[in-house]
């Protein structure tokens, strides 16, 4: 089982399942983790293709990994904030009640 | 500058110098300021006397002295003179005549509510007469023409207060401009036929060989020369357009005597006798029919006239009839003879007139009798005692146009009559014998009327005593003209250094001799018809003595003894209606009336009812309507096509794109994801098919 296929059905699960959290989820925080699983998706897309890719010695996915991990960190600690100021202004964390800006 | 020329000028400008003084200082300058004008008139006769005085004492004048007007390509109208002996024996008629009359109507006219204006118009018209007579050109002829009918028209509407007066004036006007306007076709013809507008240019040419030169135009020279002839018509009162004249005698009588006697009418004359060397034999026959039926005509209407003074305008239509008969009839000597001759007595006798009227006007004045017309013949009578010095010189004047021996219209009408039966006698057709017919019988009966006119107004009994106990003779000022004019009605004066009371050589003759014609006269050499006047003297002198002499015992049997009853004779010739005829002017005002002015009163109502209705109503005012319609339709397509669907419709639809368009605008995280991630999908797919 060790191929390229395996790695990428597995990301493509985990990228579904974190699709799935973004869109059905109502709370801000639950939204975020699916966020982190589309990243970490990406991140095993990454990685797999840089083992398969016959990239031999270079490693460009790892470091694109550490990059999106890194980026995902502080992500995270932007999307944190937000959903305190969201709870502070409305009162919940739920995306959905804030929609002021509704046309 | 030749002596001669500037001599010219100053009789030419005097006359303006005095029209302009009078009319833009006369007010301030007062009553006694016409007394410059009257100076600057016989300043004007002195000068032109002189140059006549040359003349007759044998240095023939015959200088034409010219400046360019202006010019067009290679053509150039000039202003100039025409100097010969003709225009300065006519000046001299016109400035004595002028003179004589500014002096009497200092006295005729003194109290006149327009006074220095009358004098002013005075010396406009003499400055306008004096341009016809001095005139080089038919177009420097033709603006003095001009002026001519204005000044006529001012003077004959000098009391304009009075309709008939106003009306007056314009009949005279109109009727002239119907002549001008023939006379201007006529000059524009002889232009285009010999190139040339002056008359010593005309002449040249005649001179030549007019005949052959001519050859292949004679039609055209004719339709030029009768068309030039038309406006004399209307100038010298010609029948048809003799109608104006009578009625022109609502102006003053100086003015009468001066425009509408001796000179103005006369300018038509003049001006055929300049014509006469380039005028055809067609030309010359038109001229001389006209001449015959107007100079009978205006004796028979004269007949039967109350009015005075329109017994003397038919006498000048007659008189102005025989002139240009004469012409017609190659006797241009003799018509200007006439002229002259005319210029005197009939002058005279109109200042007689206007001394009867002026004395008659001032007696009914002081009986408060505002009713009773001064002019009429029936109100006067018995006027001999009264005032003898007006008795005595229109006895000459009468005598004189009479055609009595020792008198100067004896020569002059002897000459015509001569010149008639020359004619008569040269030329083989039946008709030809006409115009001695007509000669004699117009000079019987103005001799017949002229002493009517005398009978009715010195003799007999007064037509109302207590008036006539009021009538004074008239001032110095008034019978000094008077005085003069009857002494130039003798012979004497016109035929110096010769006396012979039956011959009309002298001076005259001299320095006007018969000149010679395009094509001798009817195919006949002038030296023919000399020939002809010689043997038909003796015969004209006898015949015309005894219609004159058969006219005047008439009137003395009629008038003055009363052997035969006026009144019946007029019962029978009213039986026939030939009384009415003359009496009503043989109808040609009314005949004017149905035939031209109601027609054209007829046709302007039409006009004026297809310009009311078809032009401004229907075709106008539909513009505008139109306009209006159309404006509508704009503004409607404006208004709801534009404005309300495309403008409006524009706004409509980018807000219902707006309303659609903000529903996207959830404010739900999840469903902009949804769209991105459905874009992205797009993308992709679009990507993996590229």
């Amino acid at each position: 089982m060790d191929s390229l296929q395996s790695y990428l059905f597995i990301s493509i699960v985990m990228f579904c399942l974190g699709l799935y959290g973004v869109m059905t989820r109502r709370n801000g925080v639950a939204i975020l983790m699916g966020i982190e699983l589309i990243l970490n998706s990406a991140n095993l897309n990454f990685v797999a293709f840089n083992r398969f890719g016959g990239l031999g010695e270079h490693l460009p996915g790892h470091v694109f990994a550490l990059f999106v991990i890194v980026m995902a960190a502080s992500e995270a600690a932007v999307m944190l904030a937000i959903i305190i100021n969201l709870y502070k202004n409305f009162q919940t964390v739920n995306v959905d009640e804030a929609h002021e800006m509704s046309g | 500058m030749d002596i001669r020329s500037t001599f010219a000028l100053l009789i030419l400008f005097l006359p303006l110098a005095s029209f302009v003084l009078q009319i833009f200082f006369g007010r301030r300058l007062g009553p006694k300021g016409v007394w410059i004008s009257v100076a600057a008139l016989f300043a004007t006769l002195i000068l032109a006397a002189s140059m006549l005085a040359t003349v007759v004492l044998g240095t023939p004048m015959d200088h034409h002295p010219e400046v360019e007007w202006f010019s067009i390509g290679d053509f150039s109208i000039t202003l100039g003179f025409q100097l010969d002996n003709l225009a300065v024996t006519m000046l001299v008629i016109v400035a004595l005549i002028s003179s004589l009359v500014h002096l009497y109507s200092v006295e005729y006219l003194r109290g006149d509510v327009r006074y220095t204006r009358y004098f002013g118009y005075l010396g406009l018209f003499t400055f306008s007469m004096n341009g016809i007579v001095l005139a080089h050109s038919l177009i420097m002829m033709y603006m003095f023409w001009e002026l001519v009918g204005l000044s006529s028209y001012l003077l004959i509407g000098h009391w304009f207060e009075k309709d008939s007066a106003a009306s007056a004036g314009k009949k005279a006007f109109l009727t002239n401009r119907v002549g001008d306007i023939g006379m201007f076709i006529g000059i524009m013809l002889f232009w285009s036929v010999t190139g040339t507008f002056t008359f010593h240019g005309l002449y040249e040419l005649v001179d030549v060989d007019g005949a052959n030169l001519f050859a292949g135009q004679m039609g055209l020279l004719s339709l030029a020369g009768g068309l030039v002839f038309v406006g004399a018509m209307g100038k010298s009162a010609q029948f048809p357009l003799h109608i104006w004249l009578p009625d022109a005698m609502e102006g003053p009588t100086p003015v009468s005597a001066l425009i509408h006697a001796a000179t103005m009418v006369a300018a038509g004359v003049y001006l055929t006798v300049r014509l006469f060397p380039i005028l055809t034999p067609a030309a010359l026959l038109f001229v001389a029919t006209i001449g015959a039926i107007t100079a009978v005509l205006g004796a028979l209407i004269a007949i039967t006239q109350v009015d005075i003074k329109r017994v003397l305008a038919y006498s000048t239509i007659s008189q102005l009839g025989y002139m240009v008969m004469a012409v017609g009839l190659g006797a241009q000597q003799a018509a200007f003879f006439h002229l002259a001759t005319h210029a005197m007595f009939k002058g005279l006798l109109f200042l007689c007139a206007g001394s009867v009227i002026h004395a008659l006007h001032h007696a009914l004045k002081q009986r408060n009798d505002h009713e009773t017309d001064a002019q009429d013949m029936r109100n006067m009578g018995g006027l001999r005692s009264k005032m003898p010095i007006t008795w005595i010189t229109m006895v000459i004047g009468a005598l004189a146009i009479s055609g009595v021996p020792l008198f100067s219209g004896f020569l002059s009408k002897d000459a015509i009559l001569a010149g008639t039966l020359a004619f008569a006698g040269e030329n083989s057709a039946w008709w030809a014998v006409l115009f001695p017919i007509a000669g004699f019988g117009a000079a019987a009966i103005t001799a017949f009327y002229m002493f009517r006119l005398i009978f009715m107004t010195f003799h007999g009994k007064p037509a109302d005593a207590a008036v006539h106990a009021h009538v004074h003779e008239s001032p110095p000022a008034m019978t000094g003209p008077l005085v003069l004019l009857a002494a130039l009605s003798f012979a004497l004066f016109f035929t110096l250094p010769q006396v012979n009371p039956l011959n009309s050589e002298g001076w005259l003759t001299e320095a006007l001799p018969q000149v010679e014609n395009l094509t001798g006269h009817a195919d006949l050499g002038v030296e023919h018809l000399e020939h002809g006047w010689h043997e038909a003297h003796d015969t004209a002198v006898n015949l015309s003595l005894t219609v004159a002499g058969g006219g005047i015992l008439l009137a003395v049997l009629v008038y003055l003894l009363s052997l035969i009853n006026a009144a019946a004779i007029a019962r029978q010739f009213r039986r026939v209606g030939l009384y009415q005829l003359s009496f009503y002017k043989f109808y040609f005002d009314e005949i004017y009336d149905a035939l031209i002015y109601r027609p054209f009163l007829w046709l302007t109502e039409v006009v004026a009812w297809l310009d009311w209705n078809f032009w401004d109503q229907w075709f106008i005012d539909g513009l505008g309507r139109n306009t209006v319609r159309g404006g509508n339709a704009s503004g409607w397509l404006d208004y709801v096509w534009l404005d309300q669907y495309l403008v409006d419709g524009i706004g409509r639809l980018t807000q219902r794109i707006g309303a659609t368009g903000r529903k996207l605008q959830s404010g739900r995280v999840q469903n902009y994801l949804m769209w991105a991630l459905a874009g992205g999908m797009i993308v992709f797919f679009v990507a993996s098919q590229l």
